[in-house]
């Protein structure tokens, strides 16, 4: 067990600095694949009308026409030493772990994603919580008396929840309960700050973002569900004259809600990395928000950071839902 | 009605409503499945009765309605979310008590501690997260108000007692850690940690090696003596019966076309698709080409049965009684013999020299 988590770890390592070559390259070599020079790289960070020795300085400083290797060799040692970036007349510091330095805006990224990861951490939190509940209580109501009004009922609302766009329900939401009739905030408060303005504000964002996932996990876990309840291992536990709702609860749920927890993993460790849509239409300054920026900004450090932020969560949501999934099956053998 | 009075009459039983006097006491007992394709009649007025002590066979091809007759024993036809739209109907009497008619929640508490059920494949039948120890403690402690660690301690006998090595070690395994053997064991033991006074074996032993096979039934046999319990073992293997029945029953269609003592069945069979069934018996003693003659044909459908008997498309005498009966009138089971009955409309004389002069011989 020890040995298989040191093992999962260091492939995790290994997988991450795969994952830094391969975002890296994407930014710094298809530009130049796309036939961008370094001179016209180089010539983004300055102002308009630039000199030829502008960028041939900024060039210099900032190694842009160094060899790729020696470029990313240079971003890893930075995450581990830090760096300093020669800005002509100033110098720009970025301490350890440094994941680039915003030239664009003369910020480090890594202070930035720091500060703004609480804030996608309460989203997605907190919508997780909401969809997972509801979705599969839902679910199992709704695979326990399938046909029924009710599985009928919700099962539309799912459909429409599924394919509604966050741009449509987002924006309805924040229109109607917070301009409308604001009963919820509009800016975002730190839960250290006051953990009620906190959940105010939020809770329109965890509404909309859990319905679009609610409705994912209500028709898994009805599905689900179905499959395992005509189990013969269903019919053994009723045969042992069990109540039915233990029988739904120990032996049916415990075996149907398995892999929904794998998917659930998967799902939170890809929204740690950033919502970016409903962060962008609850304004809330998280980590999507600054990846959006930074798009919008051809800003590439801050792209690259929140990447590389988003497969490190992917990574280990990756690890812990196989581990959890060894715990709750003993069938599985991690080796 | 006075149809089912007739039957009742003929077999010896009190008339329908009143607690017969055998243990397991099963009568006129219908489960229809509503599908889109149709009703499926799988089981379709069936009576008979089992003492404790004894053994009573089902017998059948696939399809014949055994799993659904046993499951209608134990209630689990009402159970889950098809249970609202099974339709069932008859008596089913077990120790004085109907259970057909019966409050779910009374039914429930008999189940799985004065009647309890084995299943074909204890893999799947298994849940496979909870190790063997706590799936007998669950099974123990649903009906025994008793600590966690009292019912471990019975679950450790139980294991021991159905042959088991090393129980106190065992009982932490999970199912896929088992051999099949030891898993039917351990099912067994599951099955009989309430000590039921009825046991279903549903097919126990058609998933397991054919040397495994020997020793469950032999362990099934041994516990019911011990225990004294009525067993009903349902299989296709005509070899088991003729080991461990006292009293089979032939299930064709959903209903019994023959029922009796294992020695009237086997030797003075009286029914054309018990002839048939012999027939496919495997015999150790015979070349491999002579063995295996089955039944001809498909099994009947359960939504259009057949009119009149059943089993009249593939009947090798279907003609031989007068006129259109077999196709017509739906033969009813009539005494043939001291306890033993069969439905067909071959007339004595005609059976009798048929199996005399025809099959037996080929046997
Ligand atoms: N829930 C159900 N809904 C519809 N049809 C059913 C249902 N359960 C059983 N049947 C049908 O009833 C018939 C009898 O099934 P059953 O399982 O009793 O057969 P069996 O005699 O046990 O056969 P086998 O030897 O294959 O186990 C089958 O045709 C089956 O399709
Ligand atoms: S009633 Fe007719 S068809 Fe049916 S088994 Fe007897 S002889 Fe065959
Ligand atoms: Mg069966």
């Amino acid at each position: 067990m020890i040995s298989y988590i040191l093992r999962r770890t260091f492939a995790a390592v290994i997988l991450l600095l795969v994952v830094t070559a391969v975002t890296f390259a994407i930014f710094f070599l298809l530009p130049r694949m796309a036939g961008q020079t370094a001179d016209q790289l180089a010539q983004q960070y300055i102002g308009k009308s630039p000199t030829k020795a502008d960028i041939a300085a900024v060039k210099q400083n900032l190694g842009l026409d160094e060899p790729l290797y020696a470029q990313y060799w240079h971003f890893i040692k930075g995450i581990v030493s830090g760096a300093t970036y020669n800005l002509g007349p100033t110098t720009a510091h970025c301490d350890a772990p440094c994941f680039g330095y915003s030239f664009k805006n003369h910020v480090a990224v890594w202070p930035q994603l720091t500060s703004r990861l609480p804030v996608t951490v309460s989203l997605a939190a907190g919508a997780a919580v909401m969809w997972l509940v509801s979705g599969v209580v839902i679910g199992v109501i709704s695979a326990l008396k399938p046909r029924s009004f009710f599985d009928r009922t919700f099962m539309g609302v799912a459909l429409a929840g599924v394919s509604l766009p966050m741009f449509f329900t987002g924006n309805l939401a924040l229109l109607l309960f917070t301009y409308q009739w604001p009963i919820f905030g509009r800016t975002y408060v730190p839960f250290t700050e006051n953990p009620a303005q906190w959940a105010n504000t939020l809770f329109p964002a965890w509404c909309s973002l859990a319905l679009l996932y609610s409705a994912i996990y209500a028709r898994l876990t009805r599905s689900g569900m179905l499959e395992t309840m005509n189990e013969d291992f269903i019919r053994t536990a009723r045969a042992k004259g069990l109540r039915e709702r233990n029988v739904v609860a120990r032996h049916g749920l415990r075996a149907a809600l398995t892999p929904i927890i794998t998917v659930f993993g998967m799902d939170l460790g890809l929204l740690l990395g950033g919502a970016v849509i409903t962060e962008t239409v609850f304004s809330l300054p998280g980590i999507g928000q600054y990846a959006v920026q930074g798009i919008t900004d051809n800003d590439l450090p801050p792209i690259l950071g929140v990447t590389l932020l988003a497969a490190f969560f992917v990574v280990i949501a990756n690890l812990l839902v196989d581990l959890l999934y060894a715990a709750a099956d003993p069938r599985v053998r991690l080796s | 009605m006075t149809e089912l009075s007739k039957t009742g009459a003929a077999l010896g039983e009190p008339a329908p409503g009143n607690a017969p006097d055998a243990f397991l006491a099963v009568r006129d007992l219908k489960v229809h499945f509503p599908t889109d394709d149709g009703l499926v009649k799988s089981v379709d007025g069936l009576s008979f009765q089992v003492e404790k002590g004894k053994t009573l066979c089902i017998v059948g091809e696939s399809g014949s309605g055994k799993s659904v007759t046993s499951l209608a024993i134990m209630g689990l036809h009402r159970l889950g979310a098809q249970g609202k739209h099974v339709q069932m109907s008859g008596e089913i009497w077990l120790d004085g008590k109907e259970l057909v008619s019966a409050d779910p929640d009374e039914v429930r508490r008999l189940r799985g501690r004065e009647m309890a059920m084995i299943f074909q494949d204890p893999l799947s039948a298994m849940h496979p997260y909870y190790t063997i120890g706590n799936q007998i403690v669950e099974a123990h402690r649903v009906h025994n108000d008793v600590s966690k660690k009292v019912a471990r301690k019975r679950a450790i006998e139980m294991l021991d007692r159905v042959g088991i090595p090393e129980p106190d070690k065992r009982v932490d395994g999970y199912p896929h850690e088992f051999s099949g053997g030891m898993r039917q064991r351990a099912m067994i033991a599951m099955a009989l940690v309430n000590n039921p006074e009825l046991l279903i074996a549903d097919e126990p032993t058609t998933a397991l090696d054919v040397t495994v096979q020997a020793q469950i039934l032999d362990l099934i046999r041994d516990l019911q003596k011990e225990f004294g319990s009525a067993v009903v073992l349902i299989t296709h293997d005509l070899g088991v019966v003729a080991e461990i029945a006292d009293d089979v029953l032939v299930m064709y269609g959903g209903r019994c076309v023959e029922r009796g003592s294992v020695d009237d069945v086997f030797e003075r069979p009286q029914h054309p698709y018990t002839w048939g069934l012999l027939g496919s018996m495997p015999r150790i003693d015979r070349e491999t080409s002579e063995r295996l003659i089955p039944v001809k044909g498909q099994p009947p459908s359960l939504i259009n049965v057949p009119s009149g008997c059943a089993f009249h498309p593939r009947c090798p005498y279907a003609d031989i009684p007068k006129g259109d009966v077999t196709r017509t009138v739906r033969p009813e089971l009539q005494q043939v013999g001291g306890g033993h009955f069969s439905a067909c409309h071959l007339s004595p004389e005609d059976r009798t020299r048929i199996w005399t002069e025809e099959i037996a011989p080929k046997l």
